[in-house]
């Protein structure tokens, strides 16, 4: 396991590696001078060039990936003198459209992304895998039927309809969930605020992924009850309820878990509809805004963070899988 | 699918129980199977009525009357809202009119459509068939050749795509303009097509390469091989053919999803701009004008989830229809 585990981990870091690699020099090939957009309008050569200096655009692109990846974990000075200034590690680069360290932007900003993908899993693995279980039992009759009209309707709605009709019907038009004004709130601090927070976007994800995982649990659940060992257990006596819930759920869960690892470390980096809907100040968000801003050192980290949470996912997933599936053997 | 499968599951019987035994080819079985879904049928006479429409929207705007760059700007109130004859439907306008610049919404609609559904068809078209040849040499040849492939494509799906369309939008598009290759919208909707292309394929290479990697142990392989087949000749004799079912099945599913891709960058302003319309765009629109005429919003987005809708079932009905045995 151990073994497993260092190889597999070896593998990510190498692949977080490339993918760092390559989505830096896709940016330093960019056609653009990231030193002259780092002022506004009162701009003049020499705070072009002093500024190109600071942040070390003059140094060929290698030398500037290896400054990048070294102030991920030393930390990193811009300048020298009375005029410099310091990001501490981990450090993402720095922000001149915000005067902001880029790894402060990013702490700001996951407790919302986190708090949004895991409101949204807990919503749609209960609806999912409820709504699965109950469309399997009840196969061919009136609850399987309307729960597939919900698969089908929830699967072809995009997100961005879904999130715009909820704002514009529930919010503006019912006034059934206030318009919430002062902005994000820890679940710790006011729990209430949290929830009205944060209720419209975990529905808005959570119909599109519900609908997924309700067709995949009732197409498991329906092909493991098919095979010889429910048979077994069943002529050997075993009780309806034990044979559902212990014998065909347990088949089922392995890839379940590792749908619903792979959606949550997609959510983290790219939950950029609800977020820009709902206009919640999330990673996906940030990501957006410092696009059209062509704030490239944000875009850069957020595009990297996302790819380091679904390479890790991936990871976990499959040591998981390991574990709660015993014929899958690690070698 | 489950709202389909009823239908199709007492689809032998008929075929055993007819008096003269006739043998008839897996196209022919296919296809007596899709017939019988009646959700399937009636879904595939709405998405092909709903494609003509948009592709021939010159002759319908014609045959209506309508146009979609006409301005209607006299029937608008001080706040760009329709009023008077303009504010509901009407033999003229159909569908209404666009609040701030009173064009007619069906005409924008139809218009709109075309460069949607050209987005979303070229984007299939073109991941398929790099999917198709990756998979066909990576299930074909395994060894090594496919572990290279397979870390490749690995390597794409870890890649977050969504964040590189967006973060690259504007340099790309900007680049693609300044090759003279195409502009403005040309260059946008190349940028689209070539990313979501670039982006889309693994998951078509990987079902293409597992499928291979099943049918070449069949007998039939093993026959073409022992008669001594050219390997260019099981390819293309005995492998692609045995391939359309699962492909047919994978384009009519993911065509809706390209389709819904578009609107998204549309909306969020990064794919076609206006004065050009696409879903998307007339979207991002109608939310401008939600509160004072939700009908605008709720057509437009009516029509996109009826489309998208209707080519789920047609996938759906595919699927039961060429692979009964999948999904039941």
């Amino acid at each position: 396991m151990l073994k497993f585990i260092g190889r597999r981990a070896i593998f990510a870091g190498f692949t977080i590696l490339i993918v760092s690699a390559v989505v830096f020099g896709i940016f330093s090939l960019l056609p653009f001078d990231p030193a002259a957009l780092t002022c506004g309008q009162r701009c003049t050569d020499q705070i072009v060039e002093a500024n190109r200096i600071r942040l070390g655009f003059d140094k060929p692109i290698y030398e500037q990936y290896w400054l990048f990846l070294s102030g991920i974990f030393l930390g990193r000075t811009y300048g020298s003198g009375s005029s410099a200034f310091s990001c501490p590690a981990p450090s993402f680069g720095y922000s001149f459209n915000e005067n902001a360290c880029v790894t402060n932007m990013l702490v700001e900003a996951l407790p919302i992304t986190i708090s949004l993908a895991i409101g949204a899993l807990l919503l749609w693995l209960t609806v999912g895998i409820g709504l699965g279980i109950v469309a399997a039992k009840f196969k061919n009759r009136w609850p399987d039927t309307s729960s597939s009209v919900f698969v089908l309707l929830a699967t072809s709605l995009p997100t961005f309809v879904t999130g715009l009709a909820l704002l514009i019907w529930v919010t503006i038009k019912w006034k059934l969930v206030p318009l919430s004004l002062s902005g994000y709130v820890s679940i710790f601090d006011n729990p209430f605020g949290f929830f009205q927070y944060f209720i419209l976007p975990w529905i808005t994800l959570a119909i599109a992924y519900a609908a997924i995982y309700t067709r995949f649990t009732r197409a498991a659940l329906l092909e493991t009850l098919g095979e010889d060992y429910i048979r077994t257990a069943r002529a050997k006596g075993v009780g309806e309820r034990v044979v559902f819930f212990k014998h065909t759920l347990r088949a089922v869960l392995a890839p379940l878990i590792t749908m619903a690892g792979l959606d949550f470390a997609g959510l983290i980096g790219g939950a950029i509809i609800t977020e820009t809907i709902f206009n919640l100040p999330g990673l996906g968000r940030l990501t957006l805004r410092s696009v059209y801003e062509f704030d490239l050192s944000v875009v850069l980290a957020t595009t990297i963070l996302a790819a380091v949470v679904v390479i890790v996912m991936n990871l976990i997933v499959d040591m998981l899988y390991a574990v709660l599936d015993p014929r899958v053997r690690i070698t | 699918m489950s709202i389909n499968s009823a239908a199709n599951s007492e689809v032998d019987a008929p075929v055993i129980a007819s008096p003269v035994i006739a043998g008839r080819s897996p196209r022919q079985i296919a296809w007596s199977r899709f017939k019988r879904n009646k959700v399937g049928m009636i879904a595939a006479g709405i998405s092909i009525f709903l494609l003509s429409m948009s592709l021939f929207a010159p002759i319908v705007c014609r045959i209506l009357g309508i146009s979609p760059t006409e301005l209607n700007l006299e029937g608008l109130d001080s706040s760009g809202i329709p009023r008077g004859d303009l504010a509901g439907y009407s033999r003229e306008h159909p569908l209404g009119v666009i609040p701030g610049t009173g064009r007619d919404l069906l005409a924008q609609l139809l218009y709109g459509s075309r460069i949607s559904f050209m987005i979303a068809i070229l984007s299939t078209v073109t991941a398929l068939t790099i999917g198709f040849f990756v998979g066909i040499v990576g299930g074909y040849f395994r060894g090594r050749v496919d572990g290279i492939l397979g870390r490749f494509t690995d390597f794409l799906l870890a890649f977050p795509a969504f964040f590189m369309i967006v973060a690259l939008s504007e340099p790309m598009v900007d680049r693609i303009e300044k090759l003279g290759i195409a502009e403005e919208n040309g260059a946008r909707i190349l940028f689209l097509i070539v990313f979501l292309s670039f982006f889309g394929w693994p998951g078509f290479s990987r079902l293409i390469r597992s499928q291979v990697l099943s049918l070449r142990e069949r007998e039939f392989v093993t026959a073409a091989q022992a008669m001594g087949a050219t390997r260019r000749r099981i390819i293309l004799k005995e492998l692609v053919p045995n391939l359309w079912a699962p492909v047919i099945v994978v384009v009519s599913l993911s065509l809706p999803g390209y389709l819904a891709s578009e609107a998204v960058f549309s909306f969020l302003g990064l794919g076609v701009q206006p004065p050009a319309s696409t879903w998307g765009i007339l979207l991002s629109n109608a939310t401008r004008f939600v509160t004072v005429m939700p009908s605008f919003f709720l057509i437009t987005a009516a029509s996109l989830v009826i489309v998208v809708l209707a080519f789920n079932l047609v996938g759906d009905a595919l699927r039961d229809a060429l692979d009964p045995r999948a999904d039941k």
